[in-house]
């Protein structure tokens, strides 16, 4: 991953539709290999990406197609930014136990947060001026640890 | 996500490929472990030799299945994990959850 050049962006408005999870994952790759990603930087990328999507659509949007899911892609400086909108009523993140507590471990939900954590450097909660979540993730490329999730 | 399933003795292997993902993946898991208790293989080994990913919604649905094969009496147990399904097997800490074999004939001996 080189630091020169201009900034890549894309941004995507999605149906929230569990198939378009596809749709802004074949976005990231394609900015990925633009930038020269590592392939394991672009595996966990995908990883925290399908969630924060995979979320908005869900518990965010209820699966209600008429609801739009934003996601904004930058790559600039090395530095990988993405951020996840919807348009839910929504959510505190404190609210979600933690899933390695041994006595969530055999909870069949609420890991989703839990994986964009561990898979992007740093993950942030907001809520959007229409009362939505908004989810940015930051994923700082060609770092020393990009071969561990 | 692709699937294949083969009975040796009393255990059911169910050999998984592609994504374990949201909307497709994570019920297919459910499908075929429903149907191996419909024919009674209540021990079962799932191959996820050919897994490319699994979203935390395929890794709920198998912690779903561990749990609803365990409450019938039966053993649910991994084999052939890449080395970024195990690392997300250890992050969730479900490696102290799951019995994980490299070996299929081991796998098999183990239950």
């Amino acid at each position: 991953m080189t630091s020169t050049g201009p900034p890549l962006r894309a941004k995507l408005v999605l149906a929230s539709r569990f198939e378009n999870i596809e749709v802004a994952e074949r976005a990231l790759v394609d900015l990925c290999h633009r930038a020269g990603c590592a392939d394991d930087e672009e595996y966990w990328l995908i990883t925290a990406l399908r969630e924060a999507v995979a979320n908005a659509v869900r518990h965010g949007n209820r699966q209600d197609p008429g609801r739009i899911v934003r996601v904004a892609y930058e790559i600039a400086n090395s530095t990988f930014t993405i951020r996840v909108e919807d348009q839910g009523e929504g959510f505190d993140p404190k609210s979600i136990p933690d899933p390695t507590d041994p006595e969530n471990l055999l909870r069949p939900s609420g890991r989703g947060i839990f994986y964009m954590r561990q898979f992007m450097n740093r993950v942030d909660f907001s809520s959007t001026p229409a009362g939505g979540t908004a989810v940015v993730m930051v994923k700082e490329l060609a770092s020393n640890d990009s071969d561990r999730p | 996500m692709k699937s294949n399933t083969r009975d040796l003795g009393e255990v059911r292997i169910i050999e998984l490929g592609g994504k374990i993902t949201i909307g497709t993946g994570d019920v297919k898991i459910r499908e075929l472990v429903s149907q191996a208790l419909d024919d009674d293989k209540t021990n079962i080994l799932f191959d996820l030799g050919d897994v490319t990913a699994i979203d935390s919604s395929g890794i709920g649905e198998m912690v779903a299945c561990y749990t609803t094969v365990t409450k019938r009496g039966g053993q649910l147990k991994l084999m052939h994990l890449s080395p970024k399904i195990n690392d997300i097997l250890q992050v969730t800490q479900l490696i102290t959850v799951f019995d994980v074999f490299d070996d299929e004939r081991e796998a098999l001996g183990s239950f």
